[in-house]
């Protein structure tokens, strides 16, 4: 199985890569993990994650400065049905917009707008940055054994904006954090986790597994 | 809900921890990423690593102990320590920091902050704020940053200056009571609410801390959202678990389950 991490200039790719690769040990897969900026290794990927921290717009330019990226991409996923996994600002691009600091087009894979968290309270800090439960809201194989819930375990957050989703269906967990807010998004072959599953121990591991053990 | 954090901070210094960490089981005491995977495994939220190499030699040691933690750690890992310029936090978010802190280097030129958060994003710059209180008693509080670990000051009030290094982009504080660290007499409370009250970004509590009811305070009375503490945990006096329970059992949100 060839797992290719998009590597589009977006922030510390290492995590990732090793998050996968152990995750993709431990369930007797033979870790083919690449970190890649060529679109040919996207578009022979079995797996396809694409990963991104900062801000929605210089994400967006960043993975459109890789020459024939966001092509291999949107072929990949849309027309092959690859399995993908976006990560923070990376599930954040699979929205239709985004709107930190301009509006800048997503892949409008999932319909909605990428917008600002406004807790009522004050005493909440913006980012939106630690360890957090998730609620799970829809049902979906990369859920499947998860221990979520209020008492369940917890998943690292670093955000500022959600993906306000048109169409609850593609929301399958959630987070509270003085508002409802999304914490994955899936739909057909694609999922996408606001959390870092990387950063988040257990929750994240496992997650990762079901991502890889999963053949839509 | 989000959950307070509590973070082990390791002092390193030419790729070995200083003081060494007193922990049972491990191989080598003195290799961060041992002291790291160790504070993984007790449930710590973060770890922070503070490169006090002096040499300029030395300094390409933090890269390799970052990548040898980010390979075993799946938890988020922040850096600082001599961060001068943007291609210093680039090393080191390829090596596998999540987050970098920035000192000296901000108080300097505080536009530093800013070209460093539009070119990596807010989330991952941390502006480390080193501050005494320096009114008499009796007067109104007022808190002054110091540098050069404490010894230099700035006549910088350390209140302003946060609340303009996160309207440069900052997307944390790290606040280290100067006058308090090292005497395990707890965080300067005031200091640490001042700060945390002023801006909207999460603020860790750090220096002073000796008890467990002084993690406790830095949240509730501080205001902070994290508290980062070093000897405490590196000698052993508590373990990350103890803490965390004795956080939750005086009220606060904790993750316990790892």
């Amino acid at each position: 199985m060839l797992i290719a991490i998009i590597d589009y200039g977006s922030g510390n790719l290492r995590s990732a890569e090793k998050a996968f690769e152990h995750a993709a040990r431990a369930h007797a897969h033979t870790p083919q993990v690449r970190v890649t900026a060529d679109p040919d290794v996207v578009a022979r990927a079995d797996r396809i994650v694409l990963p991104g921290v900062g801000a929605f717009a210089d994400c967006s330019r960043g993975l459109k400065a890789v020459d024939g990226m966001a092509e291999a991409l949107i072929e990949a996923v849309e027309i092959k049905g690859r399995p993908f996994f976006g990560i923070c600002v990376g599930m954040q691009l699979m929205a239709s917009r985004g709107l930190e600091f301009e509006t800048t087009e997503g892949f409008g894979w999932i319909p909605g707008d990428v917008t600002a968290i406004t807790p009522d309270n004050p005493a909440l800090k913006i980012p939106h940055m630690g360890w957090n439960t998730i609620s799970v809201t829809g049902s979906h194989p990369v859920l499947d054994g998860l221990d979520t819930g209020p008492d369940g375990l917890h998943a690292y957050f670093v955000h500022s904006y959600h993906l306000a989703a048109q169409d609850p269906a593609h929301v399958l967990a959630t987070t509270d954090y003085g508002d409802t807010i999304t914490a994955i998004v899936g739909r057909d072959t694609m999922i996408g986790t606001q959390f870092h599953p990387e950063k988040s121990q257990r929750l994240g591991l496992e997650l990762i597994a079901n991502f890889l053990d999963w053949a839509p | 809900m989000l959950k307070a954090r509590v973070i082990p901070c390791l002092d390193v210094k030419d790729g070995r921890v200083v003081k060494g960490v007193n922990f049972v089981n491990l191989v080598d005491a003195g290799d961060p990423v041992e002291a790291a995977k160790a504070y993984d495994a007790a449930g710590a939220d973060e770890l922070c690593f503070l490169d006090i190499t002096a040499s300029h030699e030395g300094r390409d040691t933090i890269y390799d102990v970052v990548r040898r933690t980010a390979e075993a750690c799946f938890m988020p890992l922040t850096v600082g320590g001599g961060v001068r310029t943007v291609d210093d936090i680039r090393k080191l978010l390829i090596a596998g920091a999540d987050k970098v802190s920035i000192n000296t280097a901000a108080v300097k030129n505080p536009d530093f902050i800013r070209q460093a958060a539009e070119k990596f994003g807010a989330q991952c710059i941390v502006v480390s704020i080193d501050a005494k209180q320096v009114n008499a008693p009796g007067e109104p509080e007022r808190f002054e940053i110091f540098t050069h670990g404490g010894r230099t000051e700035t006549g910088i009030d350390a209140v302003d200056f946060a609340r303009t290094a996160v309207e440069l982009g900052a997307g944390e504080l790290l606040v280290t009571s100067m006058d308090r660290d090292g005497t395990r007499l707890g965080f300067n409370i005031a200091l640490t609410r001042a700060i945390a009250d002023a801006v909207p970004v999460p603020v860790i509590a750090s220096g002073g801390v000796g008890t467990l009811d002084h993690m406790v305070e830095g949240v509730r009375d501080g205001h902070a959202t994290a508290v980062l503490a070093a000897s405490i945990f590196h000698f052993g006096t508590h373990t990350i678990r103890e803490t965390k329970t004795h956080m939750a059992a005086n009220g606060i949100a904790m993750r316990l389950d790892a």
